[in-house]
């Protein structure tokens, strides 16, 4: 089978051929004749500078593709043609590099079916560059987040895109390809991070985000990553994934439940959800966090956390590792919160997400039947319930 | 470093042309400013000024920022000041100063000149946001609330626009005409706005959606024209007002095309197929097809009005002077001084049609209304796509350039929308088939009923196909704070 490839299109019946886009592209892949405007698949980079100056909303569509559409299909057309089937198993909504859906299904397989995203999540940009056209991202920062004494080296860092657009949303990951070869001459595997500043930047407007890395020992792309310095440029891929989004209605809760770096969207979406507000006094719906780690040294965002208000976020920390305390795991902590997640079952405002650590899955998993079952709930239709409506979410690696 | 891509807000006023370092030109701005929100809010929408719109706001000029979108009380709204990057070395694109760099200053030699067109320009964008100030009551849903209001703040940002070269470049003259803009008002008897279509009310949404798409439109090709301008100034503001422009576009192409797949799907679910069984589909409570081509026939003439005569010695001036371009003059492929060339115009000879070949330099009116006919057919080409589709027998149908004329060749003409040429009296008793008439209007205000319910339309207008910022069917576009 031919590489798939997934092609710009503007929808006709919508678009009203202001040629804005045409404008605002910085390469002139974008034409028009007095019928249509149409993106030339030969010359469109995925840079994205015409979809937010389009006034209608036309110019955001896609379709994958094995043979691109061409000029002149496009300019007769009076509307979109369906996706059609492409290849076996490929799937549009998350069409991907083979590799990278491979990662994403094994993350996602803990919620017990397909994810949904949220009802009110944004819209979430997809393979805008792929492994065979990488963005070149700049870095801007690395920092160690946890305690020079901690075991764990996590690292803070941050990449900065300068005049790429590279849209991303809290919640997705991106690609990261370290260079050089392994020992068989290959190319290294692409790994997947999930970003943790939210979709406006690190800092607001600042056509950056953030990674949050552990240095495994013998991870050559989380070494590769954390040796990283100021100034030293990155093969990034993606944004990828489409399910694992926070809703943008500002009155869900949600629910946050992670180990280690699985704190990396959560502190995404909490940002978002700190500057949004920050900008509108709309009915705050809350969020909650349980954040399990080995110390409070080796924890990320450690200190920043406590700073967050408990209007926008209730903390909730489980220690396994402190020296003369009992051994805390994150099911602990939420057995102690029982109550209010019990509650939390129960509102269709609730949106839980769980990201970590694989291991972590079978003792959340048994803390909710527990806490369902202690309120007279069964957990099982309750979660699968919430999945269907896009409100369970599950990332653990 | 000057940034003038990101907006600053260290000022009152959101700009991207270093006004804090301008004190005279800020000073200036901001005892205008008062008067402004004055204007705004005797003049702006009425009864919505304490409700919270979902608006976009620019904070840059670049793709990435300027469409952001908030909820803002409009009296809030961050206008601001903001100008096209600069283009490095940028050449006057036509007439008799072709290829020498752009001015900067203002021209003495064109002083005048540049004042006027800035002055009529400014004239239209407070002028439609007065026209267009009672709508708000009877929005047929939240979303289209929404798009009135961002097409009218937008139009405030346009007066702006054009306020700031006032000020900045025209010294009193400029401030003078500044405070006039905002003294004369839309059909008032003393003091009226500048041009004829800018005093007619638009009394209803279905007009407001054909002056968004017609008169609109004009004013698109006048900014695309002013684009063109030798005077740089004037050229970086006018393209990024034509990125705003679209979205006026937009509303008024959509909004049109909605009353009419509503029609359509309404015959069709009531099974009648004549569309000039006018008084059936009317009892459907959706507007009849015939009635629609009235309103267009009213706006699409109302807007040619607007270029003025067809043979124009300010026109040709404007052009040599290297002020005022034709519609993508870059992309034109001629000597850009039109020293010999011709431009085919239609002219009564006789009382007969006949099209004869001028000099294309005293035609360019002409030419920039003939690229405006063709840029507004593209979407009553749309539109009748979606007609057919219904399998409805009707089409829409731009009339004749002489058809219902107040200015130019053809003015006071009597003409049907063939172009066939009628008696006084002919005209007289067959008028009405063309135009609105008053109970075409009354008919039309019946349906008038505010909706305002998120995710609710009015039972004559379909809802969109796409949300404003992908906002899921459901969204509250406007947060109504009634008193």
């Amino acid at each position: 089978m031919n590489a798939l490839l997934k092609q710009h299109l503007i929808d006709p019946e919508i678009c009203i051929r202001c040629h804005t886009c045409e404008e605002a592209c910085p390469i002139g892949a974008i034409t028009h004749d007095d019928n249509n405007v149409v993106v030339d698949a030969g010359k469109c980079n995925f840079c994205m500078a015409c979809i937010s100056p389009c006034p209608t909303g036309s110019i955001d569509h896609w379709r994958v593709v094995e043979t691109p559409y061409s000029l002149d299909e496009q300019l007769g057309w009076s509307e979109l043609p369906v996706q059609a089937e492409v290849g076996a198993g490929a799937n549009v909504g998350e069409a991907m590099e083979d590799a990278v859906k491979a990662l994403l299904a094994s993350a996602h397989a803990g919620a017990g079916g397909a994810a949904r995203a949220p009802l009110s999540a944004a819209k979430p940009s997809v393979n805008v560059f792929s492994q065979a056209q990488p963005a070149v991202a700049v870095v801007q920062g690395n920092f160690r987040l946890t305690a020079a004494d901690a075991d764990a080296d996590v690292r803070h860092i941050i990449l900065d895109f300068g005049a790429q657009a590279f849209p991303v949303l809290e919640g997705q990951s991106i690609g990261i390809l370290a260079p050089g070869v392994d020992a068989q001459g290959r190319p290294h595997h692409l790994r997947l991070y999930s970003v943790s500043s939210p979709r406006d930047g690190e800092k607001p407007n600042r056509n950056n985000l953030s990674l949050t890395v552990k240095r495994e020992e013998t991870g050559v792309c989380s070494n590769y990553i954390c040796d990283l310095k100021k100034g030293d440029e990155v093969r990034v891929t993606g944004p990828f994934g489409t399910t694992f989004l926070m809703p943008e209605a500002l009155d869900s809760h949600l629910v946050m439940i992670c180990t280690g770096t699985g704190s990396a969207p959560f502190r995404a979406f909490t940002m978002r959800r700190q500057r949004v507000l920050a900008a509108d006094t709309g009915k705050n719906g809350g969020m909650a966090l349980y954040f399990g780690a080995r110390t409070p040294q080796s924890l990320p965002y450690f200190g920043p956390l406590a700073k967050v208000p408990d209007n926008l976020l209730q903390k909730h920390f489980a220690f396994s590792r402190v020296k003369g305390q009992d051994k805390h795991y994150v099911q602990d902590i939420m057995r102690q919160d029982a109550q209010v997640l019990a509650t939390a079952l129960q509102s269709d405002k609730s949106h839980i997400y769980i990201c970590g650590l694989k291991a972590m899955e079978a003792g959340v998993e048994q803390a909710f039947e527990d806490i369902a079952r202690g309120a007279g709930l069964h957990w099982q239709p309750i979660r699968d319930a919430m999945r269907e409506s896009g409100r369970y979410h599950v990332e653990t690696y | 470093m000057l940034d003038i891509v990101n907006v600053e807000y260290d000022t009152l006023i959101p700009n991207n042309v270093s006004l804090s370092q301008d004190k005279r030109v800020l000073k200036a701005l901001e005892r205008w400013h008062p008067g402004y929100i004055n204007w705004w809010k005797g003049m702006g929408p009425e009864g919505f000024q304490e409700s919270l719109v979902y608006l976009r706001t620019a904070v840059s000029v670049d793709p990435k920022g300027w469409a952001k979108f908030d909820y803002v009380k409009m009296p809030e709204y961050r206008w601001g000041v903001l100008l096209a990057p600069q283009v490095e070395d940028r050449r006057i694109p036509c007439g008799e100063h072709l290829g020498q760099p752009v001015w900067h200053e203002v021209p003495g030699e064109y002083r005048s000149m540049l004042r006027r067109l800035v002055v009529i320009q400014g004239d239209t964008e407070p002028a439609s946001v007065e026209q267009q100030r009672h709508l708000g009551k009877t929005a047929p849903s939240l979303y289209d609330m929404r798009n009135l209001f961002q097409v009218n703040v937008e139009e405030g940002r346009h007066l702006w626009a054009m306020v700031y070269l006032l000020q900045k470049y025209f010294g009193a003259d400029g401030r003078e005409e500044a405070d006039e803009l905002l003294r004369r008002q839309s059909g008032s008897v003393e003091s009226p706005r500048m041009l004829g279509a800018f005093n007619e009310a638009t009394p209803d949404w279905l007009s407001f959606f054909m002056f968004t798409y017609f008169t609109d439109r004009d004013g698109k090709m006048q900014l695309e024209s002013l684009a063109q301008s030798g005077f740089d100034p004037l050229s970086r503001t006018c393209r990024f007002m034509l990125t705003e422009e679209a979205h006026h576009m937009f509303v008024g192409e959509t909004g049109v095309g909605r009353v009419i797949q509503r029609t359509c799907e309404a015959m069709k679910a009531a099974g009648i197929d004549d569309p000039y069984d006018i008084e059936k589909v009317r009892a459907l409570g959706v507007i009849d097809l015939p009635t629609i081509q009235k309103k267009l026939n009213l706006h699409y003439t109302l807007s040619l009005d607007l270029f003025g005569s067809e043979i124009s010695t300010n026109a040709a001036n404007a052009f040599n002077a290297g002020i005022k371009g034709r519609y993508q003059e870059a992309k034109i492929e001629d000597d850009h001084q039109l020293h010999n060339a011709t431009y085919p115009v239609m002219q009564l000879v006789d009382g007969v049609v006949v099209t004869t070949q001028v000099p294309a330099l005293s035609a360019i009116n002409m030419r920039l209304r003939d690229d405006y006919s063709r840029d507004a057919a593209g979407g009553v080409k749309r539109w009748n796509l979606a007609i057919e589709k219904s399998g409805i027998a009707f089409q829409m149908k731009l009339p004749h350039d002489g058809f219902h004329r107040q200015i130019g060749i053809f003015a006071q003409v009597p003409m049907t929308p063939d172009g066939i040429i009628l008696t006084a009296g002919e005209w007289q008793k067959r008028k009405d088939e063309w135009l609105p008439t008053r109970a075409d209007g009354d008919f039309i205000q019946s349906l008038m009923k505010p909706v305002w319910e998120s995710g609710q339309y009015a039972g004559w207008i379909a809802p969109p196909k796409i949300g404003i910022d992908n906002k899921p069917g459901d969204f509250e576009y406007v947060q109504l704070h009634m008193a």
